[in-house]
């Protein structure tokens, strides 16, 4: 009986994947991720509403009232659209990757997403309330010896227990499908994935043991804090962070966009190869935000300046299969001369013009990136509008418009509708729009920051100084940008929520590219997970041993804690 | 695993730009003297006013066109508060956090540093032009942030 039963149990599972293959969405699969997919723009929106009231105050446009301050309004804008956006919208998209490519989530797992889903809301709840409270107008990079409520901190430790449910369900249903089709490779999203949730967790350990530490200070049972300590254990996850989301965005480039244009996957090794890369060598980048700290020295400074420029090397490798992609597609639909690909790209489906933007703004945007890595170079903008210039440009377009262009397809997928040409030039309109805010708002905070404009600094002219003065007239620009935005904000809400709940039903396809017909087989050593892991944890140990025992060991007496608004 | 052509050219060129950006970045970092700063000195950030040189801030000339200042920055100021030196000297700021972390920024120079609590910070520049530069505080640090700023006059 036991032979029997255990070899029923793969051609059952086959069986549930063609039935599953037939049927399209698993409905509940498709809820969890719809339930994340909607609290990440709900977030979108009031991110995006906290923005404008503060771009309109740095322009001087606009007097906060008494009860709201510049700095609780920033802190919430941070934490909804760094934290909670980005984050769920990640969680909700992988999500329905694994349950589209491995056929369907383990129940275990729906339940295990639900108790993340669970605890990431309590969290939340914790970090909103001291936010609104105005007991933790810290920023979401919260540095000591400035100290919000405990309840703060026990926020984010839910949080990241929810993110690390998540990652641990994603883990079990990718071993789950790796027992069952043994010697196969993973389809090529749920390998993103994998990246995405090995990223999330690993490079959550500095932030968690950092938020551990800050606890028992917040709640006064320790005196001092080491500052340096904590800045070092939050760079290492809010950088690892930030290029998360950039992976996330990146797979649909991949996986979905030639599909959609009608082409091929460009080469499966080496995009498997991108998102090795982008895991093993992530992490270490979170030092560069730290050149102009003291208490690391100028050798490990250098060092890092290749830690973080390598980063840069796995997205010139997408830069050029996605423009090869492009150009393939576009002569094989019989474009000619060196250019005329580029007319025959489908420049008016919204679900390619998005990501097709997102993809453009990365090219100033990485070439900011890797100027603002050089040291001397940072230190011309370390901490100006510059740099929120750059975040703006890099996930604010990169990112954001790449999750916007999933949306037109992954919502009406499993929402079971489809996206008719109505809404179609709408998201076209809302990509514009967007883009054109950005351009205002993200160019005139570059300038304004060569200029010195500070970053995190409410309306001020510093007493009418002429220098402080000069700044003005571009944050203007930056108040008009602002402005587009909160139209392009809107509208995207509306578009999230009318495909969800009201366009016709349908059947929309989880577009997922193929290979090239006579592709090259990709290598096996590819699945290696454990050899990636290896890899990356002794870049770590390389990059961060030794200037953390330092501030371990050598550290100057500690600081109690401020609470300075 | 087989690369296209072209793509090996672009990598390469990935490769280049990466080590020539090393290349200038560790030239002019230690053969330039021009590093970020780096301050490596220990001080306890609650005895600030009680330990030299801290307990007396001020300008001071150390040499013929050069020049240290020794500054506390504590929120919502810098002490001292106005700065005064001739066109041509070289400036070192030695500076502490009294509380917070705050940050230095001198606009229209690269003077910029994070001054942590603990540590002693410093840079060093050289003020050729006339005129009044103005000195803010680029790292959040609560309420009154934004009124956190002085100037140095250079004439």
């Amino acid at each position: 009986m036991a032979t029997i039963t255990k070899e029923t149990v793969p051609s059952q599972s086959t069986v549930k994947e063609k039935i599953h293959g037939m049927l399209g969405v698993n409905r509940q699969d498709a809820k969890l991720s719809l339930v994340l997919i909607s609290i990440a723009f709900i977030a979108f929106l009031l991110g995006g509403i906290l923005g404008l009231v503060q771009g309109l105050n740095r322009a001087g446009l606009f007097e906060l009232p008494s009860w709201l301050n510049y700095y609780q309004v920033l802190t919430g804008h941070g934490v909804l659209l760094v934290l909670v956006f980005s984050t769920t919208f990640t969680i909700g998209y992988f999500y329905a990757a694994f349950s589209h490519t491995l056929g369907g989530l383990l129940p275990k797992v729906r339940k295990m997403g639900w108790a993340g889903l669970g605890l990431m809301v309590i969290g939340v709840v914790f970090v909103a309330t001291t936010i609104i409270m105005g007991d933790a107008s810290v920023m979401y990079t919260f540095y000591p010896p400035m100290q919000a409520s405990p309840w703060f901190y026990v926020g984010l430790v839910f949080l990241v227990l929810g993110i690390w449910l998540y990652a641990f369900g994603a883990f079990i249903n990718v071993a789950h499908w790796r027992k069952n089709h043994r010697g196969e490779h993973l389809p090529l999203l749920a390998y993103f994935g994998v990246g995405v949730f090995v990223l999330l967790f690993i490079g959550s350990f500095g932030v968690t043991a950092e938020v551990l530490y800050i606890i028992p200070w917040a709640f006064g049972w320790i005196d001092t804090i080491n500052v340096m300590l904590t800045r070092t254990l939050f760079w290492s996850f809010g950088h690892t962070l930030v290029n998360i989301w950039y992976l996330a965005a990146v797979s649909s480039w991949y996986v979905a966009i030639p599909k959609l244009i009608g082409g091929k996957v460009f080469n499966d090794s080496l995009a498997r190869l991108v998102v090795i890369l982008s895991v093993v060598l992530n992490i270490t980048g979170g030092f560069h935000h730290q050149i102009i700290d003291p208490g690391i020295n100028e050798g490990i400074k250098f060092m890092h300046v290749f830690m973080s420029l390598s980063i840069g090397f796995p997205s010139m490798m997408t830069a050029f299969a996605m423009f090869a992609t492009f150009e393939r597609t576009g002569r094989k639909k019989g474009a000619k001369g060196l250019l005329g690909w580029v007319k025959v790209l489908p420049w008016g489906d919204v679900r390619f013009l998005a990501p097709m933007i997102a993809m453009i703004s990365f090219i100033p945007a990485g070439a900011g990136g890797i100027a603002q890595t050089n040291n001397q170079l940072d230190q011309v903008v370390h901490n100006t509008m510059w740099i929120v210039g750059h975040f703006h440009l890099t996930l604010g377009v990169s990112v954001v418009v790449s999750f916007c262009g999933i949306v037109y397809w992954l919502v009406p997928h499993l929402s079971k509708r489809v996206l008719t040409p109505k809404m179609n030039k709408l998201g076209v309109i809302q990509t514009l729009i967007w883009t054109l805010g950005m351009i205002f708002m993200a160019g005139s905070m570059h300038i304004v920051g060569l200029a010195g404009s500070p970053r995190r600094t409410s309306y001020t002219t510093y007493g009418d100084n002429a220098t402080a003065l000069g700044w003005d007239p571009y944050l203007f620009f930056l108040a008009i940008g602002g402005t587009l935005l909160i139209i392009g904000c809107v509208l995207m809400f509306y578009i999230v929520f009318h495909l969800m709940f009201k366009a016709p039903k349908g059947e929309t396809a989880f577009p997922i590219a193929e290979q090239e017909e006579g592709a090259h087989a990709t290598p096996y050593w590819t699945e290696r997970w454990t050899v990636w892991i290896i890899l990356m944890l002794a870049i770590v140990a390389m990059a961060y041993v030794i200037p953390l025992v330092d501030m371990i060991f050598n550290a100057p007496p500690g600081s109690p804690p401020f609470r300075t608004w | 695993m087989k690369i296209h052509r072209a793509e090996e050219i672009w990598l390469i060129i990935g490769i280049a730009i990466i080590v020539i950006s090393m290349a200038i970045t560790g030239y002019q970092a230690f053969a330039l003297g021009m590093a970020p700063p780096s301050g490596m000195e220990h001080i306890d950030p609650q005895k600030v006013d009680d330990t030299a040189p801290f307990n007396n801030p001020g300008v001071f000339q150390t040499g013929e066109n050069e020049y240290e200042v020794v500054m506390t920055l504590q929120i919502f100021s810098f002490t001292p508060n106005k700065i005064e030196i001739p066109a041509g000297s070289e400036v070192t700021f030695t500076m502490t956090s009294k509380d917070v972390v705050h940050g230095f920024q001198v606009a229209g120079t690269n003077i910029n540093a994070m001054v942590v609590p603990g540590y002693v910070q410093t840079i060093t520049q050289k003020f050729d032009e006339l005129g009044e530069y103005l000195v803010l505080c680029n790292e959040y640090c609560g309420a009154g942030h934004q009124l956190m700023a002085t100037t140095i006059i250079v004439k």
